[in-house]
Formats: C-alpha cells, structure tokens, sequence
C-alpha cells in the first residue's frame, strides 16, 4: 500500500494514474518562470526594508543611491500617487474590522521586521541592491509588541496609534445550545491549543516584471492570483482593467503565499509606468522570510464537555490571534475558515467559537495550506484524544462514538454547515485494515522493555473547501468582497486540437494534467491534445485563482460544463452529417459514433472540420466555430474526509521525536489522476509533520526575525520523513457533477493531530499527557522532565 | 543573496597566492570551497574586495598514509574523506556534514580556518590531536590544534597565510565514533561529541579523546570525562559515570533550538553513546 490504486471510467483517461504533462518542460529546466524574463530597456528593483519592529522615520536620505551612475529613481512613501493602499478583502455583515491604512511603502512609521520604506530603481540587479544600502533611513525606536496576549493588555504600546487598540475584531460562530450542553457533560475538558506561525516556503520567491506600452499595462507575476491582482492593479493605480493584462507564468509553488496582493507586485507597475520603462523585481530568500505573509498563529482555549460514554455535549473555543502588523487580503478572515468545520467529522449537538484578531509587529498572517482548518483540525484532533484518555476509552472508540453516520448525509451540523458527503467509519474501517492495532501495542509493550518509546496516533477529519459559493461567502454572506465561481472556455481547433482555458492558476499542482485527463474524455481525444492555459488575464474569461483547494472542484467543474457544451454542439453535427438523433450520438474509441454503431462515426477533427469549414454537414440553424464558456458557482463547498494514522519513535534521552510509519486514508471523491492525489497528499503531510516537528517562524520579544534563513526555518526534507501508506475510498460529493473534492490542504488539515498524539501516547508512561507544538527535541524533552518532575 | 561587488583571481601557486593576498591588502579573502565564505557575503556579513582562489594550486588536494600518520591536504573535500573507511571516525565524521552538495564542495582546509566551534572537523583536528601546516612570507610553521582554535571564528591562521596540509594520527588501533544531534538530517550539530578509545589488551580503556562540538566558542576537549575513564574499565557502568562529566566546565552559548542546559544535557547524553560505539568499535 505505497500508493492507491487507479479505477479507470469513461473513455479511458479520468481515473488513470498518468503522468504529469507539465513534467518535461519543468525537469528540463525549460519552463518559463518571471525571473527567466527580460525585456528590452528593462531595470531592476530593490528594496530598502526596516531593521526595526516598530519605529519612527525620522529621515530618509536618498542622496546616496541617487548619486550613483547606475541608479534611476528611488522612492518613497511620499512619492507614490496611489488610488488606495493595499487591499483587505472582508468585510463582514455587523463586526466591525479595525482595518489600518497600508501602502506599498511607509508612510511616517514602520511596524514590522521588513517593512519597505524605499524602492530603487536602476540599471541592473546588483546596482541596486547596492544602492539600497545607500539610503540611509534614520529610525527613532517605539516599543514593539510581540506577544498577542500582552498586546491585547491595557497600556501595551500599539502598533496603529490612530486605532487606540491592538484588537483587530471580535468574531464569532455557534450553534446549538452551548450551556446546557456544558451542563449534561460529565466531564469537562479545558485545554490550551498552540498552533505557531509558519512559512510559506515555495522555492520560487516571488518575482514580477512590469511593463507600460502606451497605456497597455501587463505584469507578470509568480502569482495564484492574477484576475484578483488586475483588478486591484485597475483600483490602485486608477488604470481602466482592460488596459491591464496580468501573467503568472510558470510558478514554483505557493502555498497561499502568492494569494496576495502584495505592495512590490503594485509598485513595480507603478513604477513602470512612471519611468517608462519595464521594471523586474525578483525577491531574495531572506526578503521572503520576512516579507511574504506567514500562516497559523493562533493561541485557543478548548473546552470539551463529554458524557461519561465519550459522546460530546458541547465543544467552545476561544481563539486569539496574532495577525501580525497590516491586514492583507484575508488576514481577519482565515481562523474564521476554521471556525466552520469546528463540528470536525462529530454530530457535536452544541459548538461555538470566538475569535479576537490582534495586531502585532511581525509580519500579517494570511493564508497558509489549509487557512484555519488546520488550526481547528489540530484543537479537535488533539482534545478528542484528550478526552478518551481523561475517560479510560480507546481513542478511536470515542471518535465512532461521535461520528456524523454515513446514512446521515447531506448532514446539517449545529453549525448551520451542511456537510455535502461522509463516509467516517468508512475511512478509518479502511486505514485499519492496513494496521493492526492490537499487534502494535503488543510491539510497543516489547519494544518499551528494550527502551524504545514508540507511540500511534490518529486523527479523523474532514474539512471544507472547493471555496466557493459566492451567495454564501459573498458580500451579504460571510463577507467576503468578491464571487468565487470558476469559469473555463473550450476551444476545438479546426484539427481537433484542443485548448482549454481555465480561470483557476495551477502552480504545481498538475492540473493541466487532470483537466487535461477530463476534456479528453467527453471529446474522444488523447490527453496530450489538449493543451491547458492559464493565469493569463487576456486569454481567456474572467477567473479567480487558485487556493482554498477550489482548482478542481470548481474550475474543473467549469471545465466539465464547457466541454460538455462543445460535446453538445459535436453531436448535433454528427447527428446532423450521419442522419441520426443527436441523443444516439455517443464517444468511443476516440470517435463520436452512433449508439450501436461503431462503424458510423466521426472523429473531433472532422466534426471540427464541419463546425469551421460550413457546408452540408454544417446543420443551417447552428453557428459556425467549436467553441464554448461556462462559469460555474458552486451551490455549497465540498467537503474531503480521512484517516491518518502516525506511528512514532521519542528518543526519551534527547526528546527527538522520529516519524517511522504514516498511513492515510483519504477521501477526495472519484479520483480523475490518483497519481496527482498521493502526489498532494505526501506533500500535505510532509507540510504538516513539518509544522509539528521543525518549522516555527520566530521573533524575540524585540521583534527582531530570529528565523531568516532555511537554517534557522528548519524545512524538513525527504531524509525526515518514511515513505507513505496511502489509500483511498471514493463518496462522491453531490455538489459537482465530477463529484469531487479538493485535497490540496486536506493532508495537511489532517495530519498534524495525529503526529501530536502519537508522541503523547509514546511518552504517556512517562507521565506526559499532553504536548504543545512545535515538538522540537528541546521542548519535548522539557515537557518529559516536568512530568516527571 | 546578492554579494557586494569583488574582484577575483586564481592563482597557480602557493606563493603566487601569497603575493595575491599581500597585494590585496586586509580586504583581500582566500577562497576553497566556498561554504562558509559565499553565504556570509551574500548575507552581506562579510564583504572582501578581492577573493583568491585556492582552486587552481595544484598539489593541494589528496590523502597520503606517512609514518603513522595521516596528510590530507587543505583543498581535500569532505566527499573525499567521507569514502575513505581507512581514515576511521574522521571519514564517518565527515559523512555527518550538510548534505552531499555542500560536502562535494566544501574543504577540509576552509572548515579548520573558518573555525566554526558547530562545524565538526575542527573537533576531529581537537579531538585527535592534529596539526595543520601554515604557509606565509615569512615561511612554514606548524600549529597544534590546541593553539588553533581561539575564539568564535577565530584562528592562529593569520590574514596572510595558507593553510597547506592537516595532519592527524593514523587511526589503528583506536575505536572512534561521532555522536552528532541534529534535528534535521542536513543540520549543524545543536551538540557533537567526538570519542576515540584505545582499548589495552585486557580490555581497559589504554588511552580516549573526548572532542565537543558547539558547547563553546571554540571545540573543546571533555578533559575531566577523559581522565575518569583513562586507565579505568570500558563497561558501561565507567562509561556512564565518565559521560557524566562530559559538560564538566563548559559553558555553551544558548541559541534558536537549545539553552545552555539543555546542551549540557545532550553532551552527557552523546558523549556516553559515543564511547560505548567507540568502545565496540
Ligand atoms: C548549507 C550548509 C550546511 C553546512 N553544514 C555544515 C555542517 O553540518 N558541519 C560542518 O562542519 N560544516 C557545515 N557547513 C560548512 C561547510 O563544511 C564548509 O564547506 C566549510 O566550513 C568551509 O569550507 P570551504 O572550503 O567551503 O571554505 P570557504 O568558504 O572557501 O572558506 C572559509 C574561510 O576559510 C578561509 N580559507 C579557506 N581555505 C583556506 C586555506 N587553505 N588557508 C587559509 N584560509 C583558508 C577563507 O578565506 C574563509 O575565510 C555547511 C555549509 C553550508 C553551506
């Protein structure tokens, strides 16, 4: 079981284990990324960041940088004649937001590590980092605040003077009856639930490349985004949209690090236009470890109330988090996402859960894989483990104890969430079959007498993504200031070559594979004939990027509903052209034939033949062309499900915590490429055991960035972890017509819990009952010799 | 990431080099493997006008056995080291560095200068009692490693010398073994305990060098843990108690990943895993 097996429908190609096409050009090195771009007349960029967490700029003296022969402009603030600042996409219905002013450089004060104050412009990439060194910026020092709890306490210095608070919000979700929920329990568990700050790190930094031709502004950017950062481009520098047109070429992952609208995205187009010239900007690592958002940070206060037989009454929790200095594009927003799937995979009657947002001076937190349902996933995860120990029950007992049944769905939770699909049991009857537990705790017992501290631990969750539904998430609904709906365009050459553009912008993904792998199918051709653009604005419709594990479910359903229409539009001319009714035509073998009749058919190419070249097999009352758009608004999201199981070794003398067995069972739908689905979910729990064992971005109570190179911000690599047991079982997800889910975020949504209670269970002998991350070999050593203390 | 702006030459001689460096003044920077070198420039931590490759000196890379003892000369990699079982615990040491792209590049020769108490080389150099040979205008001199090291990142190598050739006793006869702690495979040791046992023929500890790896600004010998066990046992009993005292006056600076007692911990820990591999050994 080292990877899931293929299932193959339809014509052949969804369902099978094929090869990435996008592999060669990238593994050849002949992909085009920003930075592999140059433009006649081109400069470069470089920014002047703060060194100080929270201080005064008392001058800036540019006349340095000026002077040098190689340098063209250097701006600050002062200079920039923006429409607005940078944008804050929420606003949700009766909360009140305390939204600061931001601008794409300083304006009087810097509030975080990194902060820009000035642009340098100049003739090439070593000028200007140069010449950045030559502005000399004079700071005067304000107290900076670090810790959220304390910058919440009357008398903390604030990072916005003009707000008079470093409280950001107060949000809250619940449903059901909470305090007699509290009252029925027998008992009742109160915990804290870190989840510390973490790093994108997607091995493309970003990079831009700005260019004004009369008028016609086009960036390319390593972006997720590309339609959200035109419109914002069109708002902020006050340029109609359709003289923009936005590019993110290749990009080399993202993470939701690249689902922003960052200030050098704006300012290198800004700038562009100014001097007339193209300008390029490719960030440093040590740039993007203190500039690009980070994720998670978020400190909650879990309480779970429980009859004695494991069934949950009541599950509260107050989460307070730290969102850094500035609000970016969904910064408030992001535990919110979590707060929905707060009832994880449990028919909790009463759930709630309070949020306050925090100002502090480190860099804002946004969207990191999973935004907020890791968070929650790892509160819940942790305390239903919590629970059954408190209890005497086996873990896995309390978690089928609570399980929504799988005849129960759609299943509305006490939250108002209607859940689409969910099959529990079945996911985790499915992981064990692949591991024995009775044999384990046989093997642990054997293993503890030879001074080996091995522990399993589990984690069932499921998970709400494939965002979204603009008629909930949307203005009147959550709040969001946006739809996010998908549209897709399918274009049949007059050979039968197909191009599909598609609204989502894959960054590593391989969905040029799957969607590939879709098309194909409903029109009788190869794969590899379908070509799959995106994340160019002037190439196609409207679109909306790609996170929030959308790219499938939802653009892929566009793109099924497009194909569909151009399938449609074929059989009307078969039909047509070989005298039969257009509901007899159907694909096989590569062909559109007539039901019953293989021999009778004709291929895309000649149907395309027909649809560009009219004539008689042309029927009179169609139009001309082979080519159709749909957009597609999802009626609910989708919601992905599993079972992990983290079997671990602790080294009691160091407190070095060693993954050596994963196994995972995953629900994602009906697989269209079960080769891209392992692919996600090794890399979601590689992302997940990174958090648990190795990763934390950390500032010191000065506010200074301890962790700014990858030795300090410890990704793990493939020496850190075993190879993965994976399998799968397919519930179809009733919302889309493919009926899939995303699974993107879903491993590393589910694993982090899993890795945690695995380790507990191994040092429970030694009195451990509970551990916070990160389990850094310190830290856990330290909570050894306290409990034994 | 982006190094100031330096000049560059490559000389073909050792006193070509010589005259390089004199010529480039107190900003001029000898260049081996780069590993140490580049990172701190792109970091802009440092920022030499003029780097002076060693690269093209010929003679200057390759292992010899003579007399008992064993010559490594300073632009020996640490991938050459580490397949060279003959050399004991200084080839397994060598296989705990960074990760196979850094030891194809960086140098024996660039890790003793640069003098990195967490680096591990400078504790086998420590630990076994090598020397290295110094080049400069005014001729050769040897260094004992005990006088090498002096401070964080600090060496007797002087701005206008080379370092030429290592020197570190043959390993027969002695049982060796590195304990590094890392938490990721690729890491710089959070601690790192070097042992070498010469076991006498009833089995009694003969001789042992204890070397330590980031407790201090430079690599430091675990002397009191030495002494408890010279001349004693080898079981795991006398093992133990002499690990006890591996930290003993040590005073390690606290960083991002351990405090200073947690280090002393670890000392403990590895330097009684150490010994009882070196012991088997
Ligand atoms: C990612 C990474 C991880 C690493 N991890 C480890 C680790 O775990 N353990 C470890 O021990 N090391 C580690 N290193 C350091 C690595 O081993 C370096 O290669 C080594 O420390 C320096 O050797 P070099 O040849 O690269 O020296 P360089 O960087 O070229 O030079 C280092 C210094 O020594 C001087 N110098 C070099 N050669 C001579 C000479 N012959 N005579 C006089 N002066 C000279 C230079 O002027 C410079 O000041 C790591 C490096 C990197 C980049």
């Amino acid at each position: 079981m080292s990877a899931t097996e293929e299932r193959v429908s339809g014509n052949g190609h969804v369902g099978r284990r094929m090869r990435r096409k996008e592999d060669p050009r990238l593994i050849t090195g002949r992909a085009t990324y920003v930075d592999d771009m140059n433009l006649l007349g081109q400069l470069w960029c470089a920014f002047v960041r703060s060194p100080e967490a929270h201080a005064k700029i008392v001058s800036i003296d540019k006349s340095g940088a000026e002077a040098r022969d190689d340098v063209f402009a250097v701006y600050t603030g002062d200079d920039l004649d923006l429409a607005s600042g940078l944008p804050m996409a929420w606003v949700p219905p009766g909360v009140e937001v305390q939204t600061p002013e931001h601008w794409p450089l300083a304006r009087g004060e810097v509030k975080h590590v990194g902060d820009p104050v000035a642009m340098v412009v100049g003739e090439d990439r070593y000028a200007v980092i140069d010449a950045a060194e030559e502005v000399l910026v004079e700071y005067d020092p304000l107290p900076a605040v670090t810790d959220p709890h304390a910058a919440l306490e009357d008398g903390a210095p604030l990072v916005h003077e003009s707000l008079g608070t470093n409280k950001i919000h107060e949000w809250s979700l619940g449903g059901g009856d909470l305090d007699a929920g509290f009252a029925e329990a027998d008992v009742t568990i109160e915990r804290t639930v870190v989840n510390h700050r973490t790093h994108g790190g997607a091995i493309e930094p970003r990079a831009v490349l700005a260019e004004d031709r009369a008028g016609d502004l086009t960036v390319w950017s390593s972006t997720q985004v590309p339609h959200f950062l035109r419109l914002f481009l069109a708002l902020i520098l006050n340029v109609s949209e359709e003289r923009i047109r936005v590019v993110a070429p290749e990009v080399g992952g993202g993470f939701g690090s690249k689902l922003q609208i960052y200030g050098e995205e704006v300012l290198c187009a800004w700038a562009a236009r100014k001097l007339a010239r193209p300008v390029k900007w490719v960030e440093t690592r040590s740039e993007s470890m203190m500039a690009q958002h980070h994720g998670r940070d978020q400190v909650a206060t879990v309480r779970i109330g429980a009859k004695r037989d494991g069934t949950v009454t009541a599950f509260h929790t107050k989460i307070v988090a730290d969102m850094g200095a500035y609000l970016m594009l969904l910064t408030p927003v992001i535990p919110s996402l979590g707060a929905f799937v707060m009832n994880g995979c449990y028919k909790f009657p009463a759930v709630q859960t309070d949020i306050v947002g925090v100002f502090t001076n480190k860099m804002a937190t946004d969207a990191i894989r999973g935004a907020g349902r890791p968070e929650a996933t790892h509160m819940i995860e942790t305390c239903m483990d919590q629970l059954a120990a408190e209890l005497g029950l086996d873990p896995l007992e309390v978690r089928r104890r609570n399980f929504i049944p799988a005849g129960e769905f759609p299943y509305t939770t006490a939250l108002g969430i209607v859940y689409d699909s969910g099959n529990y049991q079945g996911t985790l009857d499915k992981l064990l079959e692949h591991l024995d537990v009775d044999a384990f705790r046989r093997e642990q017992e054997e293993l503890r007498a030879k001074g080996i501290h091995r522990g399993i631990g589990f984690s069932t969750y499921t998970e709400i993504c494939g965002l979204a539904p603009s008629r909930v998430v949307g203005p009147a609904g959550v709040g969001l200031q946006t739809g996010l709906w998908e549209s897709a365009m399918v274009r049949v050459h007059i050979t039968g070559a197909v191009t599909v553009y598609t609204g989502t912008s894959p960054h590593g993904q391989g969905l040029e594979t799957s969607f590939a792998q879709i098309v194909a199918d409903r029109l009788g051709v190869d794969p590899e004939q379908v070509e799959v653009l995106h994340g160019d604005t002037s190439t196609g419709p409207q679109g909306l990027g790609t996170y929030g594990s959308r790219s499938l479910s939802v653009g892929g359903e566009a793109i099924a509903r497009a194909t569909e229409k151009v399938a449609a539009k074929a059989r009307a001319i078969v039909a047509h052209s070989l005298e039969a009714a257009p509901e007899d035509i159907e694909v096989q073998d590569g062909k559109f034939i007539v039901k019953g009749s293989p021999d009778k058919g004709m291929t895309l190419a000649e149907v395309a033949g027909a649809a560009y070249i009219p004539g008689d097999q042309l029927p009179p009352d169609l139009e001309p062309g082979l080519e159709e758009t749909a957009f597609y608004d999802p009626e609910n999201f989708v919601f992905p499900f599993g079972a992990h199981a983290a079997i671990v070794d602790v080294d009691v003398e160091t407190g070095k915590v060693k993954v050596v067995r994963y196994l995972a069972v995953d629900d994602c739908g009906p697989a269209i490429n079960p080769m891209l689905i392992d692919g996600q979910l090794h890399g979601g729990i590689v992302h997940a055991i990174g958090q648990v064992l190795y990763e934390q971005v950390v500032y010191d109570d000065t506010g200074q960035l301890v962790t700014g190179t990858f030795v300090d911000y410890a990704l793990p690599t493939a020496a850190e972890v075993p190879s993965f047991e994976l399998d799968r079982t397919e519930t179809p997800s009733p919302t889309n017509s493919l009926g899939v889910k995303g699974i993107g975020e879903a491993g590393t949504i589910g694993a982090s819990a899993a890795v945690v209670n695995a380790t507990v269970d191994a040092l429970r002998p030694l009195g451990v009952t509970e551990l916070q991350m990160p389990l850094s070999p310190m830290r856990v050593w330290q909570q050894i010799q306290e409990a034994q203390a | 990431m982006i190094p100031p702006e330096f000049d560059y030459v490559a000389p073909e001689s050792v006193d070509d080099v010589l005259a390089a460096l004199r010529d480039g003044g107190e900003d001029a920077k000898l260049l081996a493997g780069g590993h140490s070198l580049l990172p701190l420039m792109k970091l802009r931590l440092a920022a030499p006008t003029l780097l002076v490759s060693l690269g093209k000196v010929p003679g200057l890379r390759g292992i010899e056995r003579e007399n008992g003892s064993w010559r490594i000369g300073a632009l020996t990699r640490h991938a050459d080291l580490q397949v060279r079982d003959e050399l004991g615990v200084i080839a397994t040491t060598a296989a705990t560095i960074a990760d196979q792209q850094v030891r194809n590049r960086g140098t024996i020769g660039g890790s003793l200068v640069h003098g990195d108490s967490a680096s591990d080389l400078p504790t086998v150099l420590l630990a076994l009692e090598g020397t290295v040979t110094l080049r400069g205008a005014g001729g050769t001199r040897e260094v004992a490693a005990a006088d090498l090291f002096q401070d964080y990142l600090t060496t007797a190598v002087q701005p206008d010398e080379v370092l030429t050739e290592i020197r570190l006793p043959s390993q027969d006869g002695w049982g060796g073994a590195y304990e590094k702690f890392t938490r990721r495979a690729e890491d710089w040791a959070m601690v790192g305990v070097l042992a070498a046992v010469k076991k006498g023929a009833d089995g009694s500890c003969e001789d042992v060098r204890i070397g330590l790896t980031n407790m201090g600004s430079t690599p430091l010998r675990a002397t009191a843990a030495e002494e408890a066990l010279r001349g004693g046992g080898l079981d795991v009993d006398a093992i133990a108690r002499a690990a006890e005292q591996a930290a003993e006056g040590t005073d390690p600076p606290a960083d991002l990943n351990a405090t200073s007692d947690y280090k002393r911990h670890l000392a403990r820990v590895l330097c009684r895993r150490a010994l009882e591999k070196a012991a088997a050994a």
